[in-house]
């Protein structure tokens, strides 16, 4: 693996990340993440990373639960084993819809939070390099990566001017546990916002 | 200043006091931190000594048979089955307010969800064992699952709806667990982060699964909550629903009714935010979490509480109506005698679940009843005690003196282990409970953080004086901001 490194960037404010991250895209910066305590809504789409496909994912992992049960069920009943029960038809399916919507919930969800879990490389003991420990309490942590080319005193004092309270240098080895969303990444487009 | 955020200001703060996202971080972890209280081992030490009553009558009921319960030929189905049911209700408001208050983007959820959920998953655990145990062979239990046996591949009836039970009370434990511990990830981490003893680092950053809190996760976290929480909508009036057919789809007179599945729905959300009141009152107190879990929230749920007590109120009398309109004796009987009689030898038990669940709550059209936490706390208790009356109600008065005068057992009564499973299950609640609230925060810190700048009350002030500037100052602002 190799070793790599990073410019970190400090934020206390998203409002004041939001338009560093504009800045430092448009300045030709590769951002390598930005880590945030919590969820902030449309910053994905500053960074330009594209939207998820996990709820298309969901969608199958439902639809295979729905044929589960469905076809599972209706082999039981009309091949495997055949029961009279109250003289009903074999193949009876409104008695069927409960147990196949639960099926095709359980799977929905089970399947999504595995794939979560895997598309993210998180697992109970897997460790991951953290950039800044208040990352998870109240900083916006902005990490860029830097080429050999690089002037890193230059980007330091770039994020300080885009209103970091923190800059460093760090070294981290790349891996999957570093992450890396550069197929994710969508070419910046550059577009004139109208307020009000 | 630049305004990401903005919430009118008619609607008021849910997080009161100066915070700000490190404020919220303290205070909210500050019990998970710290530790335990006198308080918290004597009310853990007391759950364990219920549990320990509740394991003692299983193990009377396990070797002995299901005749150490007073069910008897008539009354097949008693104390254990109205427990189920009581505790499944319950087990509805924390899906609830985590997914379809979600779904309706009602801010106040974040300061419950947490509490709620958590209660779900152990009100869940709790109804489980009823049905379990009341096999009687419980090591045959595994006799529900439909796998390629040896037993002439029997396989179980997929027709019935108590099969259908066991798929939909399993999905919803699973579901709810997991909608619960993704939700749960980020605030792991941050205690994973600020941890300075080493078990605590260690142990937290198993439970957290190696959450850094990385832009792309985030994406995909909001995805699957919301995802999941339009899963868990239908999920949680399936659930119910398909408890009430365990009644509805039979032919006694009082259980066999169509209007079953809403009302029972409506009855569990009842119960289910009693039970939110009951648990989050004294945890705001204790926890002195009082500035994340404000009158603002009380008042919301009394509202809803206010609301599904009379559609259940209403449903009462459908059914009751419905007896006498469709003039049919068995049913009139089962309501006229059995229940609306006073004087009948259960007909006490109706008038408790009508005075509980349908007149009580009423005191909360009033804005003052609704924001007193005294009020709050004994109307939650008294909700609770009549939606187990109304199972009662339900089962037991339905069944006790039905078609066969010759069959009617005059009084059933529970015994002494049919009542300690029943409390029992409380201690394994309130075990459940305790752990949770010492090892994990009890309110979503990530959440709040995001409703912060909305919803708490330093910049809801900021942005009142935001709202006096014209228009034109506004847009003036926001384009030279930075």
């Amino acid at each position: 693996m190799a070793i790599k490194k990073f410019a970190v960037g400090c934020f206390d404010d998203e409002a004041v990340l939001f338009s560093a991250v504009k800045k430092v895209r448009t300045a030709g910066y590769k951002i390598h993440d930005v880590y945030t305590p919590m969820h902030i809504h449309g910053l994905d789409t500053a960074m330009g990373l594209r939207d998820t496909s996990l709820h298309i994912a969901g969608f199958f992992y439902g639809l295979s639960g729905t044929i589960i049960a469905l076809g599972g069920i209706t082999w039981i009943f009309t091949t495997d084993w055949p029961l009279n029960i109250g003289g009903k038809p074999h193949f009876s399916l409104p008695a069927w819809i409960p147990i196949t919507f639960e099926l095709t919930v359980l799977l929905s969800s089970i399947g999504m939070v595995l794939t979560f879990c895997y598309l993210c490389q998180m697992a109970p003991f897997v460790k991951k390099h953290h950039f800044h420990p208040r990352s998870t309490d109240d900083l916006f942590v902005m990490v860029i990566e830097c080429t050999p080319k690089t002037n890193e005193t230059e980007v330091l004092s770039y994020l300080q001017g885009l209103g970091a309270v923190e800059t460093n240098i760090q070294v981290a080895e790349t891996g999957w546990w570093l992450g890396s969303y550069a197929k994710d990444r969508k070419p910046f487009e550059k577009k004139e916002t109208v307020i009000a | 200043m630049a305004l990401l955020k903005y919430e009118s200001q008619v609607r008021p703060p849910l997080v009161a006091g100066d915070k700000h996202y490190h404020d919220v971080t303290e205070d909210i972890l500050r019990p998970v931190e710290s530790n335990p209280t006198m308080l918290w081992w004597v009310g853990f030490i007391g759950a364990l000594a219920l549990l320990g009553f509740g394991v003692f009558s299983i193990y009377r009921e396990v070797v002995y048979g299901v005749g150490q319960w007073n069910i008897n030929r008539t009354v097949g189905w008693g104390w254990d089955i109205t427990n189920f049911v009581w505790w499944i209700g319950i087990g509805h408001a924390g899906t609830l307010i985590s997914a379809i208050l979600l779904l309706f983007r009602q801010g106040w959820r974040t300061g419950v969800n947490r509490a709620a959920e958590a209660m779900t998953i152990f009100a869940v655990i709790c109804a489980g064992q009823f049905p379990i145990w009341h096999m009687g062979r419980v090591w045959m239990g595994f006799f529900v699952l439909p796998y390629p046996n040896t037993r002439g591949v029997l396989w179980p009836n997929f027709n019935s709806a108590l099969l259908w039970d066991v798929f939909a009370i399993s999905t919803y434990f699973t579901v709810s667990l997991l909608f619960w511990y993704t939700g749960l990830l980020p605030d792991l981490a941050s205690i994973r982060d600020r941890a300075r003893l080493k078990w605590r680092k260690f142990f937290y950053g198993v439970c957290a699964f190696g959450w850094s809190g990385s832009t792309k996760h985030w994406q995909r976290h909001e995805a699957l909550a919301l995802v999941l929480a339009g899963l868990s909508t239908p999920l949680v009036l399936s659930v119910h629903t398909i408890v009430s057919f365990d009644f509805a789809t039979s032919v006694i007179p009082g259980w066999h009714t169509t209007i079953f599945p809403p009302y029972f729905v409506a009855g569990a959300i009842f119960s289910g935010f009693a039970m939110v009141q009951s648990l989050l009152i004294i945890s705001r107190k204790v926890l002195k979490l009082e500035e994340y879990i404000t009158i603002e929230h009380i008042d919301v749920m009394n509202k809803i509480i206010v609301l599904t007590g009379s559609i259940v109120g209403c449903a009462y009398l459908t059914e009751l109506f419905i007896a006498w309109y469709s003039q049919n004796k068995f049913e009139g009987w089962a309501f006229m005698q059995n229940r609306v009689n006073l004087f009948s030898p259960l007909g006490w038990s109706y008038y408790i679940m009508m005075s509980c669940n349908v007149l009580s709550p009423q005191i909360f059209w009033f804005r003052k009843m609704r924001r007193s936490v005294v009020v709050t706390f004994f109307m939650s208790v008294i909700v609770n005690i009549g939606m187990w009356f109304e199972r009662f109600v339900i089962i037991v008065t339905s069944i006790y003196r039905d078609y066969v005068p010759s069959s009617w057992t005059v009084y059933y009564s529970p015994s002494i282990y049919e009542v300690g499973f029943y409390l029992g299950t409380f201690g394994l609640f309130f075990t459940c409970y305790f752990l949770f609230s010492k090892f994990f925060p009890v309110i979503a810190v990530a959440e709040i953080k995001n409703i912060l700048k909305r919803s708490g009350e330093n910049y809801k002030a900021k942005m009142g004086e935001a709202e006096a500037e014209t228009p034109e100052e506004f847009a003036h602002e926001m384009a030279h901001a930075h």
